[in-house]
């Protein structure tokens, strides 16, 4: 197959700049255009719930790059105009602003958009945290003697508590699990994310579904569970997850379905391909559909996609990986875990506060978790069963 | 090619040491990375550079004119 004469890229976050930095890797020098919905220079998103937020770093270093490395890339970036429509069989591009942008391959990679709770629209004080305007209006919301909610105790829920805590807001957590990321880390795991946030100062108010907000004159008052009890509150924060941002592809052409699906190649039609967060591909190794909302999936992917534009035909078969900081705990999680699987520690000790924990079903490792473990748990990556040799090196 | 690395900026997932062995290394009570070669060989800078790349902590800086 011959490179494409073009490449458009939809999505200017991790995955959309690293499928353009991949392709001038491997040598493309057509044309590059990258079109973003922000109008902020492509910027990391996992430091938002926790450095930024924090404070600790000034919105400037979630920049994923300097201005002089981007502009070395010689790829057009059109920033602060979303995607509003694709004609796949024309791979042609409608963009909010009016433009129309064609493309002999065209790279999906818009990301996701946060779950809402009903009535959330309009309501001051409430929250979701996806880009740098969110992170930077929460925390400007963040007035002394105010109360915080998180709705949400998963990754980026559990994270944003052990944030706002830091900050000295008094923060509640609420969700319907009976721990922390219960129905992934399982009891053990999870059961010590509890203790640390509970140490630490975080109401734990879980095990009870989030059925909507109190409103008081225009402003959130609380948070109601299924239980009856409102938590009071000043300060809302709605992290129970995202969907796919595919609105934008309904009449393209393209599949969506829990994300743009795609073949083993990343591939979602002639020319169009999907990376990062949005895509929902088939992992040959463990056949099946799957689509990953992590920052190395979404670099990793990038790197897969353009490879297949320039004709290397390759499946993309990572081992799932994420990482989560939260107060002094560091944890790294490769492969997949699950709440009934068999645990086991390897390494370390719990009591330690450092340890690895692998998980297994039906006799098999599937997962490995390092608690203040980083390297001694990636070093275990190997074990978990059907993992390829690595994905990446293929430049 | 020098090779630059950001040690607060590090998530620990050795990402880079899967790509470039030779190159990057982790340290063992806390996984943050250790700078095995600042300025590797010519056959390794594409694997470098997509180690840069795909680093999820955004902690590897590439200077090519050094």
């Amino acid at each position: 197959m011959n490179a494409p004469g073009d490449v458009l890229v939809v999505g200017a976050s991790a995955a959309g700049l690293a499928t353009v930095e991949a392709l001038r890797r491997k040598g493309y020098e057509g044309r590059v255009t990258v079109l973003g919905a922000e109008a902020h220079l492509p910027y990391d998103r996992p430091p938002l719930s926790k450095q930024v937020l924090a404070g600790s770093w000034a919105p400037g270093q979630a920049q994923l790059r300097t201005p002089a490395v981007l502009s070395a890339l010689d790829a057009e970036f059109l920033l602060g105009d979303p995607a509003a429509g694709l004609d796949a069989a024309a791979r042609a591009v409608r963009t909010a602003g009016g433009r129309e942008l064609t493309a002999e391959a065209i790279v999906l990679a818009t990301g996701l958009r946060p779950r809402t709770l009903p009535g959330q629209d309009g309501l001051a004080g409430v929250h979701v945290l996806r880009t740098l305007d969110d992170t930077l209006a929460l925390r400007a919301d963040l007035t002394p003697g105010k109360r915080a909610v998180v709705v949400g105790d998963g990754v980026l829920g559990t994270e944003l508590a052990a944030t706002l805590c830091g900050l000295g807001v008094p923060v509640t957590l609420a969700g319907p699990q009976p721990a922390p990321l219960a129905c992934q880390f399982g009891p053990l795991v999870a059961e010590l994310l509890a203790k640390l946030h509970a140490g630490r100062g975080v109401q734990l108010r879980l095990g009870a579904a989030v059925t909507g907000l109190a409103d008081e004159a225009g402003r959130v008052a609380g948070v109601c569970l299924d239980s009856g009890e409102v938590l009071p509150a000043d300060v809302v924060v709605v992290a129970f997850g995202a969907a796919p941002a595919t609105e934008w592809l309904s009449g393209s052409g393209v599949l969506c379905d829990n994300g743009v699906v795609c073949d083993s190649r990343c591939r979602a039609a002639d020319g169009i391909y999907a990376a990062g967060d949005v895509a929902r591909w088939h992992h040959e190794g463990l056949d099946l559909l799957l689509r990953l909302e992590n920052r190395t999936n979404a670099t990793e992917q990038a790197v897969a996609v353009a490879g297949n534009i320039l004709g290397e035909d390759r499946p993309y078969t990572p081992v799932p990986y994420f990482w989560t900081n939260q107060f002094d705990a560091r944890i790294h999680v490769h492969g997949t875990l699950s709440a009934d699987a068999e645990v086991s520690v390897v390494d370390g000790d719990v009591a330690g506060g450092r340890f690895v924990a692998q998980y297994r079903r039906d006799g098999e490792v599937t997962g490995v978790l390092g608690w203040n473990m980083p390297k001694q748990a990636r070093q275990r990556r190997q074990e978990i069963a059907g993992v390829p040799a690595f994905a990446g090196g293929q430049a | 090619m020098k090779v630059t690395v950001d040690e607060d900026k590090c998530c620990g997932a050795g990402t880079c040491v899967l790509l470039a062995p030779d190159v990057f290394d982790q340290r063992d009570e806390d996984g943050i990375v250790v700078l095995l070669d600042e300025s590797p060989g010519a056959e390794l800078h594409k694997i470098v550079r997509e180690a840069a790349s795909v680093c999820p902590g955004v902690a590897i800086t590439v200077s090519e004119d050094a």
